[in-house]
C-alpha cells in the first residue's frame, strides 16, 4: 500500500549532481599525521579537555568531556600523542579559530581496551540508554549537530507517536547518507530500533527521496519480517528542501510544527539516518563516534567519491586523496546551505557531510533592486514573506522583522535562488538573526550590570548607615563609661570615709578605755611618763593623719 | 428637569467613586518612564553623560534636563531606541561626552599591581576582586568597560583590551550591495 503523503509549501526542483560521487565504493580515508579536533563540534557548550600536552592517547579514548547538559564528549579518532591544545581554524562561516586538541598520530591505530559486549538495550532503561549515547559523543549527523541524547528525551509530558529517520538528503551533490543507506542498511535499522526503544514508541518511518532508489531497496530488503509491521520505509518526492526537519514531518505526517515550536510539539521525533547508524555502533559495537561518511565532490576533484573519514582530518588531506586539482573554492556542506572554507587546514568534524570543490571561484552576481515579483514568497518552504523580511533586515528594523517570524526561516536559500534580482536574501536574514542574538546578549549583560550596580549602591548605603550606627553606639558606650566612673569614685570615697570613721571610733575607744592599769595605783612619775607617751602618740597620729590626707588629695587630683 | 439633574448627579458620583477606587487600586509605583529609559541604557555606569550612573541619567532624561544623545557606550542604537520611546527625533551623539567605540574590558597587570584597593572602590559593578596588599583581578564577564578604575590606579597597571569575538558572538556582516546602496542614496 502506498502511504499517503503531503506537500510542503514552495520548494525547488534542483539538479541533483549526485551520481558523480556514487560510482566508487566507500573506503577508509588515510589518517594524516596530524588530527585537529575542535572542542566544539556540536550545538551547545564546548567540551572540556581532559588530556594534557604530551599525553599518549589511544583510539576511542575520551579526550574531552561534556561540560554542560547540552554538550557531548570528544574521543580520540586514532592512537598518538597530544602535541598541542590551542586555537586553530575550525569549520565555521566566520573562518575563526577556536580551541582544538591536536594529536600527532602514530599510524598504529591501537584502540583503548574497553568492554565490547553489545548492550542488551531491550532490558535497559531509557535514561541509561541515553547516557550511553551521550558518552559515545553522538550528535545529529544531518548538519545541525544537536546532541542526540536530548532529542531522545522528550520529557515526561510529551507524547511521541512517530519516529522519523531522515534519509532525504535533499541538497545537490551530497551523497553520504545515500551511500551509508546502501552500505549498512541493517545498522541503520538497528539504530532505529534502539531509538524506538529509548522513546518507547511503536511507529517508525524511514523517509528517502525518490532519487535514491538503490538506498530504498537496500533498506526494504534489510527489514526483517516482523519489523515490517511498525517500520515503514517510504519514498518522498525529490524536492528541495524535503530534508528539512519541519518539511519532512509535513510530507510524511501532514502535521505542521508550530512557529517557535519543536517537532515534539506535534508528537514527532526526527533523526538523521547517519545518527541511527552511529547509535547502533555505540550500543551494539560499543564504538564511540570517531568517523563518518563524507562526500568529496565537485569539478575540482578527479575522483569524486565518499570516504569514511576520521574526525580531525584536514580538508587538504581529503582533497589530496580524491586527486583535487586547481581547487579555487571549497564549500563545506552543500551548494545551497554550505559555507566557503577560508583555509584547507580546517579539519572535518562531526557535522561535516560534504566538501564541494570548484575550479572557478563563484562571484555573486551584482544584485539589483527588488522588483516585488513575489517569487521568493512562492518558493519559501516555511511560508514566510521573504520580501518583507528583506526590507526590515535592510532597514535594520529588528522588532518588525520578528513580527514576520524571522526565526522560522531555515536559511535554505530557496528565496535567494529564485530571486531575479540576485539579492543575497539569506545573508540579510542571517545578519538580522545574529544582530538580534547579539542584542539579546547585550540586554542580558546590561541587566546583570544594573543589578550589580544597584546592589553596590545598596551596599554602600547600608555601610553608611551601619557606620553611623556603630559611631553612635560607641559614643553612647563612652558616655555610659564616664558616668560609671563618677559613681565609682563616690563609692571609693565613701569606703575611705567609712574606714576612717571606723579607725577614729576605735581610737576614741582606745583613748577612753584602753588603759589596762588602775590609774590610782600609779605613782606621780609613772603618770607623767604615761602622759608624755600619750602626747607623742597623738603627735605621731596627727602626722599620720596629715600624710593620709595628702595622699588622698594626690590620688583625687590624679 | 429635576429627574435629569438627579440622574446626572448620581452618575457623576458613581463614576467619581469608580475613578477614585481605580486610582487607589491600580496605583503605579515609581516612575515607569524612568524605568523604561533605564532599560534602554547600556548600564555601563561610566558617567560619561555627566550623571553618576545610568539611572540618574534616565531620571534626568525623564525630567527633560538631559538630552538623549549623551551616552557614548550606547551609541546610535541607544539614541534611536530612546527617540522611539520618547517620540522625539533622533540626533547624532554629542561628541562632548565621548565617541562610541567597540566594546572593551579592562585587565589588571597582576605583576605590577600593588594591592591598593583604589580600583575596587571605583568599580561601579563590583567587577574587581582583591583585598588590601593582595593582588587584584578583573572578573571580565562582569566588567562593563566603563574605565572608571583606570584614573585611580597609582601604578598604571590597568589596561583596556577589546572584547574578542568568539564563535558564539560572531555576527554575519551586513551584505555588501553596491548597486542598491547607490540607489538608496
Amino acid at each position: 500500500m502506498k502511504p499517503r503523503l503531503w506537500h510542503f509549501h514552495g520548494g525547488l526542483k534542483l539538479e541533483g549532481h549526485k551520481a558523480m560521487s556514487m560510482h566508487e565504493a566507500v573506503v577508509q580515508a588515510d589518517i594524516p599525521r596530524r588530527l585537529v579536533l575542535p572542542l566544539q563540534q556540536h550545538i551547545g557548550e564546548p567540551a572540556e579537555p581532559i588530556v594534557e600536552i604530551g599525553d599518549s592517547v589511544l583510539k576511542n579514548q575520551v579526550i574531552a568531556q561534556a561540560s554542560d547538559y547540552v554538550s557531548v564528549p570528544v574521543h580520540a579518532p586514532t592512537s598518538g600523542t597530544v602535541i598541542s591544545i590551542e586555537d586553530h581554524p575550525v569549520p565555521h562561516p566566520s573562518g575563526m579559530s577556536a580551541a582544538c586538541i591536536i594529536i600527532e598520530t602514530d599510524g598504529k591505530d591501537i584502540a583503548i581496551e574497553t568492554n565490547t559486549t553489545p548492550v542488551d538495550y531491550k532490558n535497559l532503561e531509557a535514561s541509561a540508554l541515553r547516557n550511553l549515547i551521550r558518552e559515545a559523543g553522538i550528535v545529529g549527523l544531518g548538519g545541525a549537530g544537536f546532541p542526540s541524547f536530548i532529542k531522545l528525551n522528550p520529557g515526561p509530558d510529551a507524547r511521541v507517536e512517530t519516529l522519523i529517520l531522515n534519509g532525504a538528503e535533499c541538497e545537490p551533490y551530497i551523497t553520504c547518507d545515500a551511500m551509508l543507506m546502501q552500505d549498512s542498511p541493517r545498522k541503520i535499522i538497528d539504530g532505529l530500533l534502539i531509538m524506538r526503544h529509548a522513546l518507547n514508541i511503536d511507529k517508525c518511518i524511514i523517509a528517502i527521496e525518490d532519487n535514491k532508489k538503490a538506498a530504498h531497496t537496500m533498506l526494504v530488503n534489510a527489514l526483517r519480517e516482523d519489523e515490517t509491521s511498525f517500520i515503514n520505509v517510504i519514498q518522498i518526492p525529490t524536492l528541495y528542501p524535503a530534508g528539512g526537519e519541519k518539511q519532512i514531518i509535513k510530507v510524511v505526517t501532514g502535521k505542521e510544527v508550530p512557529s517557535h515550536g519543536l517537532p515534539i510539539d506535534v508528537g514527532v521525533v526526527c533523526h538523521n539516518v547517519g545518527t541511527a547508524a552511529a547509535v547502533a555502533d555505540a550500543i551494539l559495537n560499543r564504538q564511540p563516534l570517531i568517523e563518518r561518511y563524507i562526500t568529496v565532490t565537485g569539478d575540482a576533484v578527479k575522483q569524486p567519491r565518499n570516504l569514511r573519514v576520521r574526525f580531525g582530518t584536514s580538508v587538504e588531506s581529503l582533497l589530496k586523496q580524491c586527486e583535487g586539482y586547481d581547487v579555487q573554492q571549497c564549500i563545506m556542506g552543500g551548494p545551497m546551505m554550505g559555507f566557503e572554507l577560508t583555509s584547507q587546514s580546517i579539519p572535518v568534524i562531526k557535522t561535516t557531510n560534504c566538501l564541494l570543490t570548484s575550479r572557478k571561484k563563484y562571484h555573486a552576481p551584482t544584485s539589483m533592486p527588488c522588483i516585488r515579483c513575489g517569487e521568493c514568497a512562492k518558493a519559501c518552504p516555511a511560508q514566510l514573506l521573504p520580501q518583507q523580511l528583506y526590507w526590515y533586515a535592510r532597514a535594520k528594523d529588528f522588532d518588525k522583522i520578528q513580527d514576520y517570524n524571522l526565526f522560522d526561516c531555515i536559511e535554505c536559500g530557496c528565496c535567494a535562488y529564485v530571486c531575479p534580482s540576485h539579492i543575497p536574501l539569506v545573508q540579510y536574514y542571517r545578519f538580522a538573526k545574529t544582530e538580534i542574538w547579539a542584542m539579546e546578549r547585550d540586554k542580558q549583560k546590561s541587566d546583570i550590570a544594573r543589578e550589580r550596580h544597584e546592589f553596590r549602591l545598596y551596599r554602600m548605603e547600608r555601610k553608611k548607615v551601619e557606620d553611623e550606627e556603630r559611631k553612635r553606639r560607641k559614643k553612647a558606650l563612652l558616655k555610659a563609661a564616664a558616668g560609671d566612673k563618677t559613681t565609682e569614685d563616690d563609692k571609693k570615697k565613701a569606703a575611705i570615709e567609712a574606714a576612717l570613721a571606723r579607725v577614729k571610733a576605735k581610737r576614741e575607744q582606745q583613748n577612753s578605755q584602753a588603759k589596762n592599769v588602775n590609774e590610782e595605783e600609779l605613782t606621780e612619775a609613772q603618770k607623767k611618763a604615761i602622759a608624755e607617751v600619750e602626747e607623742r602618740r597623738i603627735k605621731a597620729r596627727e602626722k599620720q593623719q596629715i600624710k593620709i590626707e595628702e595622699n588622698k588629695e594626690e590620688s583625687g587630683s590624679s | 428637569m429635576l429627574e435629569a439633574i438627579l440622574v446626572i448627579t448620581v452618575l457623576a458620583v458613581l463614576f467619581g467613586l469608580l475613578l477614585g477606587f481605580a486610582s487607589v487600586r491600580f496605583k503605579v509605583e515609581g516612575d515607569p518612564v524612568v524605568d523604561q529609559i533605564d532599560a534602554l541604557l547600556p548600564q555601563t555606569q561610566c558617567g560619561q553623560c555627566t550623571y553618576p550612573g545610568c539611572r540618574p541619567y534616565a531620571e534626568a532624561i525623564a525630567k527633560g534636563e538631559a538630552d538623549i544623545n549623551q551616552c557614548p557606550p550606547g551609541g546610535e542604537a541607544t539614541i534611536h531606541a530612546l527617540a522611539d520611546l520618547l517620540g522625539v527625533d533622533p540626533k547624532p551623539l554629542n561628541e562632548e561626552h565621548g565617541v562610541h567605540s567597540e566594546k572593551t574590558v579592562v585587565v589588571i597587570d597582576e605583576q605590577v599591581c600593588i594591592g591598593c584597593t583604589l580600583c575596587i572602590q571605583a568599580c561601579p559593578v563590583d567587577a574587581i576582586l582583591g583585598a588590601a596588599k593582595q593582588m587584584h583581578t578583573v572578573i571580565s564577564s562582569e566588567c562593563t568597560g566603563c574605565d572608571l578604575c583606570i584614573p585611580p590606579c597609582p601604578v598604571d597597571c590597568i589596561h583596556v583590551v577589546p572584547v574578542k569575538d568568539t564563535l558564539q558572538t560572531w555576527k554575519w556582516p551586513y551584505p555588501e550591495n553596491p548597486v542598491e546602496s547607490e540607489e538608496v542614496s
